[in-house]
């Protein structure tokens, strides 16, 4: 098991490369660079061709490239070409914010997804299980921005409950549970918006996966012991139902960071998604690169994760 | 014969509800099971064998299933009237199973342990401890000899016949008075079901258990059973004891079935086997269900209506016209 985690980990670092060649690549193909587009009439062309040399653009691009890598190689992520702060620090002080973003909306997506799958395979076709599969299948043709909008002229304009914007109330010193509760009214609706697609999912998901097991020889085995039906139902069959979903869970967390960069922007949370949206827009190599290579490693690690856990809740799963 | 029957069937009607049909896969099932024997339930696929023996502890799906008539008295109680908590106070407990894929039939996620122990704990409220002891004993008692470790494991760890013991001494952990085991050596290669068949033996005699024997394996049933119940189309076509049955069926049903076991002295190089298959249990001739099929020579009653189960003598029961005593 440690052999192949470890096997599973370098080969890793091929893919990541072979990612970074391409996001590159791509970022080289858009036309402009972080220079095109400055009006300012004080910095002549002159002085952007100079900025243009310091940063290496009129170097061939697999030289920029191989430079790049080296750099990162050694920690280094350089600098971001149009505000002059390292990489580093941006990311620094904005990873934990999508963190605590993705972590927030993949729990709000298994507080919610899990009972009301449960509940909608006992009871199929009652009425919850209706208004579920109707929800579900707007959670799922919803797109995030548009759902975002949505929850904010209603939550924060009509109704005034919730801040639409930012991580915690500017100027507002709090403490404790006071602090506690801040946070938690500013990332309840970016993260509900952020898991919409994937609460709708899970939730289709658990509850066709209970009924799968629901109607296993072994369900039928439990049954002729007589166990109580809270032991078949919470025991025998949602241990196996879970089986899946826990294992999408890893694959999950890559996607949710992923699918941070629009949701940030409807909610103006400083997350690596907004900053990566205007890198984009900026052609701020360095910033994309890193950001890239930061998504890029978390579906990776997520993979690897969901084997991991795969292995854990399944006994005859083993990989040697 | 013995006195009081452990179990009584009457009129049973099981029903399914698919696609707008009714289906009648148990159709008015007569019978009953004494203290201590083994009664053998044969007949071909689709006769309606395991909703029957199903039906006892209610475990029909529903939908699509129902029972929808008749009586299983068990210990003076309709099982058919408990309160879904009664029920489960019979289950495992007085009447357990054992069902023909050892493969599917035990949960993968937990252990064997788990799986025995869960019965005892919540049955006999045994603690950890003391349930963990009688497991491995159990588990002993059914042949393994590394009883320690095999609680430990998945049942993925185990062969096919490793499993069906662990079936065994999972549903002979609370000593049911009855043992019902569809077709419990179907899935196993042969020297593996003359061990299980065996350990079956061995198990009924130390716990004074009834067995309610599912099989179309007709040397299985001449092994193991005190009584035979032939059965066809939902119905039971002919009942007696296992001497009878073989010796002198009347039944041309049951006839059929003796003569296509294969025989070591026999030589003819083709086996016989009864023509045709069981009718679709929603579509069922509207006289004799065996009628189309019947190599008898055929009474014009045959056609037009259903001959009821009539005993013969000694508890030799069989429903064919040709035997039917004659009314006035
Ligand atoms: N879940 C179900 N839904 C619909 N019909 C069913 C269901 N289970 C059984 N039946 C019907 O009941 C009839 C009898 O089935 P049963 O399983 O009792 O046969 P069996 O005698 O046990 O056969 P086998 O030897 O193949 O196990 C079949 O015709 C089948 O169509
Ligand atoms: S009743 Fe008639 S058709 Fe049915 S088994 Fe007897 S002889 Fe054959
Ligand atoms: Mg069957």
């Amino acid at each position: 098991m440690y052999k192949y985690i470890l096997r599973r980990i370098l080969i890793m670092i091929p893919m990541l490369v072979l990612i970074s060649i391409i996001v590159f690549t791509f970022s080289k193909l858009a036309p402009g660079d972080p220079f095109t587009g400055e009006f300012d009439p004080r910095i002549t062309k002159d002085i952007l061709d100079k900025k243009r040399a310091m940063f290496n653009l009129y170097d061939p691009p697999y030289k920029q490239y191989l430079s790049w890598l080296k750099n990162v190689l050694q920690g280094n992520f350089g600098v971001s070409m149009r505000f002059g702060f390292p990489v580093s620090d941006l990311l620094a002080e904005r990873i934990p914010n999508t963190l605590f973003l993705a972590i927030t909306s993949l729990i709000i997506t298994l507080i919610v997804s899990i009972p009301i799958g449960i509940i909608s395979a006992r009871r199929p076709y009652s009425l919850i299980d209706y208004s579920a599969t109707t929800f579900g299948f707007l959670g799922l043709a919803t797109p995030n921005f548009y759902a975002g909008l949505i929850a904010i002229y209603l939550f924060s304009i009509q109704f005034g409950w919730l801040p639409a914007q930012g991580t915690i109330t500017a100027g507002a010193d709090y403490t404790g549970l006071a602090l506690f509760w801040d946070k938690f009214k500013h990332v309840i609706m970016p993260a509900s918006t952020l898991g919409l697609a994937q609460t709708a999912g899970y939730m289709r998901y658990m509850r066709s996966e209970m009924m799968e097991v629901m109607g296993k020889d072994f369900i039928r085995t439990a049954r002729s012991k007589g166990m109580p039906e809270r032991v078949i139902l919470y025991k025998h069959t949602l241990r196996n139902a879970l089986i899946p979903i826990i294992t999408l869970l890893g694959f999950e967390f890559g996607a949710l960071v992923a699918g941070a960069v629009i949701t940030e922007n409807v909610f103006s949370w400083p997350g690596v998604g907004t900053l990566f949206l205007n890198a984009v827009i900026n052609r701020d190599y360095p910033i994309i690169m890193a950001i890239n290579l930061i998504i890029a490693t978390m579906v990776l690690v997520g993979n690897l994760l969901a084997d991991i856990f795969y292995v854990i809740v399944d006994p005859r799963i083993r990989y040697d | 014969m013995q006195t009081e029957p452990l179990l009584i069937i009457r009129d049973l009607k099981t029903y399914f509800y698919t696609d707008g049909k009714e289906v009648k896969a148990v159709d008015g099932v007569n019978f009953q099971i004494y203290k201590g024997e083994t009664v053998a339930l044969v007949g071909e696929s689709g006769s309606g064998k395991s909703v029957t023996s199903m039906s006892i502890l209610r475990l029909i799906p529903d939908p699509p299933g129902k029972i929808v008539n008749g009586e299983i008295i068990f210990n003076k109680l309709d099982l058919l009237k408990l309160s879904e908590s009664d029920i489960n106070e019979i289950r495992g407990n007085e009447i357990s199973m054992i069902f023909q894929e050892p493969m599917t039939s035990l949960n993968p996620v937990f252990t064997i342990g788990e799986q025995i122990m869960e019965g005892l704990r919540h049955h006999h409220n045994l603690d950890k401890a003391n349930a963990r002891k009688k497991a491995i004993r159990l588990l002993q008692l059914v042949g393994f000899p590394r009883a320690e470790d095999i609680i430990d494991e998945y049942p993925h760890q185990l062969s096919g016949g490793m499993r069906q013991r662990a079936m065994i001494a999972m549903a002979m952990s609370l000593e049911p008075k009855l043992l019902i085991a569809d077709e419990p050596t179907t899935a196993l290669d042969v020297t593996i079901q003359a061990q299980i068949l065996e350990l079956m033996r061995d198990v009924k005699e130390k716990f004074n258990t009834s067995i309610l024997l599912i099989t179309h394996d007709l040397g299985v049933v001449a092994e193991m059973a005190d009584r035979v119940l032939v059965m066809y189309g939902g119905q039971i076509v002919e009942e007696g004891d296992v001497y009878t049955i073989f010796e002198s069926p009347n039944h041309p049903y049951t006839k059929g079935l003796l003569s296509s076991i294969p025989s070591l002295n026999d030589d003819k190089d083709r086996l016989e086997s009864i023509e045709g298959t069981v009718p679709a249990a929603h579509e069922f001739p509207k006289g004799c269900r065996f009628a189309p099929r019947c190599g008898e020579k055929k009474l014009s009653i045959c056609e037009e209506k259903l001959p009821q189960l009539q005993e013969i003598g000694n508890g030799h029961k069989v429903r064919c016209f040709l035997y039917e005593r004659v009314e006035a």
